[in-house]
């Protein structure tokens, strides 16, 4: 199984170490032609307003829109999720516009409000899961074709529709294997 | 459960990374530095190149100019205090910017403390000339790490002696036997428990980015081939002839710094870069300040 990561800006490389732990070849997604023979893409966490930016010069941003419209498998991660977000709110920017969920931008405050928590998630592990928010965002609003996996005060965080895998925190940034393992079980 | 703050501020500077981080003095900049894909902005009073001429002490922002820049733009907002000003340091963190630069381009408050940077739950960033300095700041609580590079001249020269000096000291603290640590933390005046952390990972502890006279796309691929993993760009962008243009091209530029055709592209028709100085007769060597 061969998984792309967009290598536009922000922390690719993480992702790309968490598979490689998963024997999963990986590819940097920096141009369209790398999008060839992928069976899945990772958009990562980093500044959703340089990724947004980027997509639209490199003209990746349709192809990557056509390729998840036809299935493919998509997982992003804090600003990998709110360019997937069919609407963004809070300073928005032009996303995929491919999932059916609105996300607020910095929902929790600067920097300073940043933290990190233990949680059970079943669908994706039977032991604790530890869940890192920087600067994150969360859906206040989603479409009922949407399944949430988790909530975080009554916002949803964590979310599943189809092809497509959304969470507000970075998976990448723990130890923790269990999320990619379920996102190539998508795959 | 709330995880040490030390660790989520490592995690955002991780969120920087391949990205550029421009210093502006007003909102319209960061509006400019943000459109143009900028990952970060830096408030500061004057860039280096207006510091350096116009002379006299660079302090810490208007809190209400770094206000006006919060609510202009999404992407997080730093701000420069002086080396060593433990209350400069604490209005910003009071006005929630999300990472404080204890720069040496602003006139130093203190000549022999640097900030205990772990006393705060902001992050910091600060510069570094070779690895022992490097791993004295992130011993005091640093959560990333800058070269020092020459600010406001344009010559990146120094931002590659730098990069390249800290590479080399990597290189050779990951090869060498054990038992060799504890004198090459002596010879590099290093945290010994940090020495043994590039020994057995071969980087820094925090993500490292280059920064101090990058003026063109050129310069920005130089330093990410040289293995930094993000660029600060000062005046190397508002003080150039097309400053948008040149935002643009020098975020670019770090995404495809390994593809020269790329690079060539984006280098094509960007107007007046700065005019530059000739490092050797400057009468101030930012790069010196600091311990």
């Amino acid at each position: 199984m061969k998984i792309g990561v967009l290598a536009l800006q922000g922390a690719f490389i993480e992702h790309i170490n968490h598979l490689k732990k998963l024997h999963c070849e990986t590819v940097e997604v920096r141009k369209v032609e790398d999008l060839n023979n992928i069976d899945g893409i990772i958009i990562p966490g980093g500044e959703s307003t340089t990724m947004s930016k980027l997509l639209k010069e490199t003209g990746i941003m349709e192809s990557i829109r056509e390729k998840i419209n036809q299935g493919l498998p998509v997982w992003g991660t804090c600003a990998g999720m709110i360019i997937l977000a069919k609407e963004n709110e809070n300073h928005p920017i032009d996303g995929l516009k491919v999932m059916d969920i609105k996300v607020r931008r910095n929902a929790y405050g600067s920097q300073i409000d940043s933290f990190e928590e233990m949680v059970d998630i079943k669908e994706i592990s039977q032991n604790p899961l530890s869940l890192v928010f920087i600067r994150a965002p969360y859906i206040y609003e989603h479409d009922s074709k949407v399944q949430i996996l988790y909530k975080k005060d009554g916002k949803a965080v964590a979310a599943k529709q189809g092809n497509m895998f959304a969470t507000a925190f970075h998976p990448e940034l723990t130890d923790n294997l269990e999320f990619h393992r379920y996102f190539l079980s998508m795959c | 459960m709330i995880m040490a703050n030390s660790n989520l501020n490592k995690n955002l500077a991780q969120m920087l990374k391949g990205g550029v981080i421009m210093d502006v003095t007003n909102a319209e900049q960061a509006i400019i530095a943000e459109k143009a894909g900028a990952c970060a902005v830096m408030a500061l009073e004057r860039v280096p190149a207006d510091i350096r001429k116009q002379g006299g002490v660079a302090r810490m922002s208007d809190p209400k100019m770094i206000k006006e820049i919060q609510e202009a733009v999404s992407i997080p907002v730093m701000a420069k205090v002086r080396i060593g000003h433990l209350v400069e340091a604490q209005i910003l963190e009071a006005i929630g910017v999300d990472f404080i630069d204890e720069s040496e381009v602003l006139t130093p408050a203190d000549e022999e403390y640097h900030l205990d940077k772990k006393a705060y739950n902001v992050p910091f960033v600060c510069g570094a000339r070779n690895l022992g300095e490097a791993l004295r700041r992130i011993g005091e609580g640093a959560s990333m790490i800058r070269t020092k590079g020459e600010a406001g001249t344009g010559n990146v020269v120094e931002a590659v002696r730098h990069m390249r000096c800290m590479m080399d000291q990597m290189r050779m603290v990951k090869n060498a036997p054990r038992e060799e640590l504890m004198t090459i933390a002596k010879d590099l005046n290093a945290p010994f428990d940090l020495i043994e952390y590039v020994w057995e990972n071969g980087k820094l502890p925090v993500v490292n980015f280059a920064a101090g006279g990058v003026a063109t796309p050129a310069d920005a691929a130089l330093m990410m081939q040289l293995g930094s993993e993000g660029v600060f760009v000062g005046s190397g962008i508002f003080k150039s002839g097309d400053p948008e243009k040149r935002a643009q091209a020098i975020v670019k530029a770090v995404t495809y710094y390994n593809d020269p055709k790329m690079l060539a592209e984006i280098s094509e028709d960007l107007g007046e870069p700065m005019s530059g100085l000739e490092i050797d007769t400057l009468e101030n060597k930012y790069a010196e300040r600091g311990w």
